[in-house]
């Protein structure tokens, strides 16, 4: 526990506005004064044109795929992490299933790449995709009801289920595939219940939430903390230029799923 | 005028309560999904749209196609569509109310439907699209009404309705351009990406609804002594024809697109649509034997009014196959084609098909049997007036 | 007045039907509930009885917005004890017995909030527990 708080404080810097009764999760910004001056930092990556993203904190991530190969336990690991933290049911077969950060082989993560003469790694191993929390999300712009949302604090890509009428236009929209709908209660296909996260009902769409719900606690999102240790996945905010994921970004060659669509991904890939 | 519904001869009433057996099927079907959910459809994670929203699309097509009645009539001084013009604006309801029940039994929480007034985002085009179907709603309730008094009562209508008949028209085009919006603006799904989506649903509605409204016609003119005189039966196959060539030619540019270009995702959908879609050795193709059906109706549909125009004869029963097999072609281009295909394949590319189940396709039929029992309740009041004025 | 005795009748048949509920039990409303205190013994609420009585699911929809929409996450403090905000992370905490505390005015009043299509009762939480 000692070693995890460490590792957490030493990523979300000093707890400048703890205990003043801000949200814990903007402790994840090391210095905000360098987070919300950075738009010309930010510009350098994202996109390859440079237009204007959104300032303030954007989380994302980076999945280090090297990390992954020959070991698609620690992919499962982290995907039960995710499921079980937030009650996703397990729903048998294509149709109905619910899945907020699932595995998928290079061709299907990655649809706008080539898949000629992929190395033999590539084409083996599965790769985990999950809600890429865009910086200029499709799903929220066709929301009829402000029911998915950005929310500025943080640049989550969020979902209000008390307020989802379940029209699906945002299935329609996603450039990814990542949202999923309950297309009947999924109550009784919940295993084991994680008591402090509520469930859905039936006829409302669900995705990733990038676990705000742990940021809040100044914990790491769940298929974070499973890799922990590895460094498969890290976590941070793009906009501040001293994140941990934005070191990263700036000594490795990473790509986006579909950048093609225009959403600008908020998580890369070392592949 | 309500009481002219109340008599009828007793195939009226036999129509009637065929209608109001399949509304109690379906009602029946909406309790069943009402209490288990969306789950009962065919609809999946990635075929997320199916039959409702399909039909939803279609329909708001035929309820714009009464713009061709109304456009020459009110604009043109066309006084030959003088007796029919009412039966453009009372489709245009029916076939509102009908858009409007076909996206309720699509929520999942239909109960929070009034979120999209209490939440108005007016980045949606959903919310866009709500405002223009009850507008031209409440426009053709409104003319309809008022214009159909003033017949009974034999004076001309006031003067300022002719305002609001002025702003339906472009309402009935905006309520098409905006239901073509919800798809073409989405990222990502290649097949509705298309910048021509707008142009080709108006061109293939100025087919489907005057196409619904001549066989209105032919079926009033058989049982309800209502004749809607040949020349107006005549232009209708003329402004149905011109639309009907204008949506092929539409349709045809997205093959040219497609192919020629070569982009994957332009030709996915369409090669799921017409050939099949080979996907890890399974060929997918449940929508093939309807997509060449449609086209085979529309162009034998396209032949015979063709031929009536160069070989100048008249026959009803050509103009009545050829308004069927028209209506048809279109609505499984774009009541069933055009929404499926757009989910295959998925953003992972990945192939789900889609079919609908029972309990949907009892949704779907009650929702249409609603639709053309009030059609048939606004076509009685209309001929009624009609008639009453005449004797 | 055309029809007169027609449009009485009418009249006092509508208004037998519409107050059939009310006839029919006898006027009578019923005992009132008494809702079960916390098991635990807690005395102190974020707000005095009278406000969460009257306005509970306003206070609930606030939180709901902080949380989720305005990423206010402050916690409450009551009685030396920190929640967080939720029905299910504070509330439920002190008031574990839906059925009884919840469930006893809901009931009566025939009103059934979709609170519990989400969150997770005690009960319910209890009935699919971790292994550990």
């Amino acid at each position: 526990m000692d070693n995890k708080r460490r590792k957490f404080l030493k990523m979300a810097g000093a707890t400048v506005l703890a205990g003043i009764g801000a949200p814990a999760v903007v402790k994840l910004t090391s210095v905000p004064a360098l987070a919300s001056g950075s738009e010309q930092a930010a510009a350098g990556h994202g996109s390859g044109h440079g237009e204007e993203q959104r300032t303030g904190i954007r989380l994302g991530m980076v999945i280090d795929m090297r990390k992954f190969y020959g070991n698609e336990e620690l992919l499962n690991q982290a995907i039960a992490a995710c499921h079980a933290v937030h009650n996703v049911p397990e729903i048998p077969g294509r149709k109905s299933e619910i899945k907020w950060i699932w595995k998928t082989g290079f061709a299907n993560a990655f649809v706008a790449q080539s898949q000629n003469l992929r190395s033999e790694t590539v084409k083996n191993s599965q790769f985990p995709v999950l809600c890429n929390h865009c910086d200029n999300p499709s799903c929220v712009k066709v929301c009829p009801t402000k029911a998915t949302f950005v929310n500025e604090k943080n640049g989550i890509v969020a979902m209000d289920y008390h307020r989802c009428i379940g029209c699906r236009f945002c299935m329609a929209a996603c450039p990814f595939g990542a949202r999923s709908f309950n297309w009947q209660d999924p109550r009784p296909f919940i295993k084991t219940y994680n008591p402090d996260f509520p469930s859905r009902m039936r006829g409302v769409v669900e995705k990733c939430n990038f676990c705000a719900e742990r940021l809040a606690l100044g914990l790491e999102p769940a298929c974070v903390e499973a890799c922990q240790g590895t460094g498969a996945m890290v976590f941070g905010d793009l906009n501040d230029p001293q994140s941990e994921v934005r070191k990263v970004l700036s000594e490795e060659f990473t790509i986006q799923r579909n950048a093609a669509a225009g959403t600008r991904p908020s998580v890369f890939y070392i592949v | 005028m309500i009481e002219k519904t109340l008599k009828g001869k007793p195939a009226y009433w036999i129509w009637l309560a065929i209608l109001g057996t399949f509304i109690a099927i379906g009602w029946a079907c909406y309790f069943r999904q009402y209490v288990f959910g969306l789950g009962l459809t065919g609809m999946s994670r990635d075929v997320s749209w199916g039959l409702y929203i399909s039909q939803f699309t279609f329909l708001v097509g035929v309820a714009a196609g009464g713009l061709m009645l109304v456009l020459p009539y009110y604009i043109h001084n066309y006084k030959a569509f003088g007796r029919i013009t009412i039966l453009g604006e009372f489709l245009a309801i029916s076939a509102l109310v009908m858009c409007l029940m076909f996206i309720m039994a699509d929520l999942g929480q239909p109960l929070r439907g009034l979120n999209v007034i209490f939440h108005p985002t007016p980045q949606s085009m959903l919310f866009w699209d709500m405002c223009v179907l009850w507008g031209y709603l409440l426009l053709n309730v409104l003319c309809g009404w008022v214009i159909l008094t003033a017949e009974r009562k034999q004076v001309p209508p006031p003067k300022w309705i002719y305002f609001f008949v002025a702003i339906s028209i472009p309402f009935a085009v905006s309520i098409h351009t905006v239901t073509a919006m919800l798809y073409c603006g989405l990222p990502g799904r290649h097949f509705w990406l298309s910048a021509i989506i707008a142009p080709r649903f108006l061109a293939s509605a100025f087919a489907a609804g005057p196409s619904l409204i001549l066989l209105a016609c032919l079926v009033m003119r058989k049982y309800a002594h209502f004749d809607a005189g040949k020349e107006a039966i005549q232009k209708m196959t003329t402004i149905i024809m011109y639309a009907v060539i204008i949506n092929t030619f539409f349709f045809l540019l997205e093959f040219f697109v497609g192919y020629y270009s070569e982009v994957p995702g332009h030709i996915h959908s369409l090669e799921y649509l017409f050939f099949g879609l080979e996907h890890d050795g399974h060929v997918y193709n449940n929508l093939v034997p309807f997509m060449w059906t449609a086209a085979l109706f529309n162009f034998t549909g396209l032949g015979i009014l063709a031929y009536m125009k160069i070989a100048k004869v008249f026959d009803y029963r050509l103009v009545g196959t050829a308004a069927t097999l028209i209506f048809l072609a279109l609505w499984a281009d774009k009541g069933l084609g055009f929404v499926f295909a757009g989910f295959v394949p998925n953003p992972l590319e990945e192939v789900t098909e889609y079919i609908p189940t029972l309990n949907e396709l009892g949704i779907t039929l009650g929702i249409w049997a609603t639709g053309f029992f009030l059609l048939t309740l606004l076509y009685k009041i209309a001929v009624g007036i009609e008639h009453e004025v005449e004797a | 007045m055309y029809n007169k005795t027609m449009i009485i009748t009418g009249l006092v048949i509508f208004v037998l039907m519409v107050t059939f509920p009310v006839w029919y039990n006898g006027l009578d409303a019923g005992p009132l509930p008494k809702p079960e205190l916390p098991p635990g013994g807690e005395k102190e609420c974020v707000a005095s009885a009278a406000f969460m009585r009257d306005k509970h699911m306003q206070l609930l929809n606030e939180w709901r917005d902080d949380v989720l929409r305005n990423s206010d996450r402050v916690t409450v403090t009551v009685g030396g004890k920190e929640y967080r905000k939720g029905l299910q992370l504070a509330c439920m905490e002190c008031h574990s017995n839906k059925e009884k505390f919840c469930d006893s005015c809901h009931d009566y009043a025939a009103v059934t909030p979709t609170c519990w299509d989400c969150h997770l009762t005690p009960t319910e939480a209890a009935s699919k527990k971790e292994a550990h």
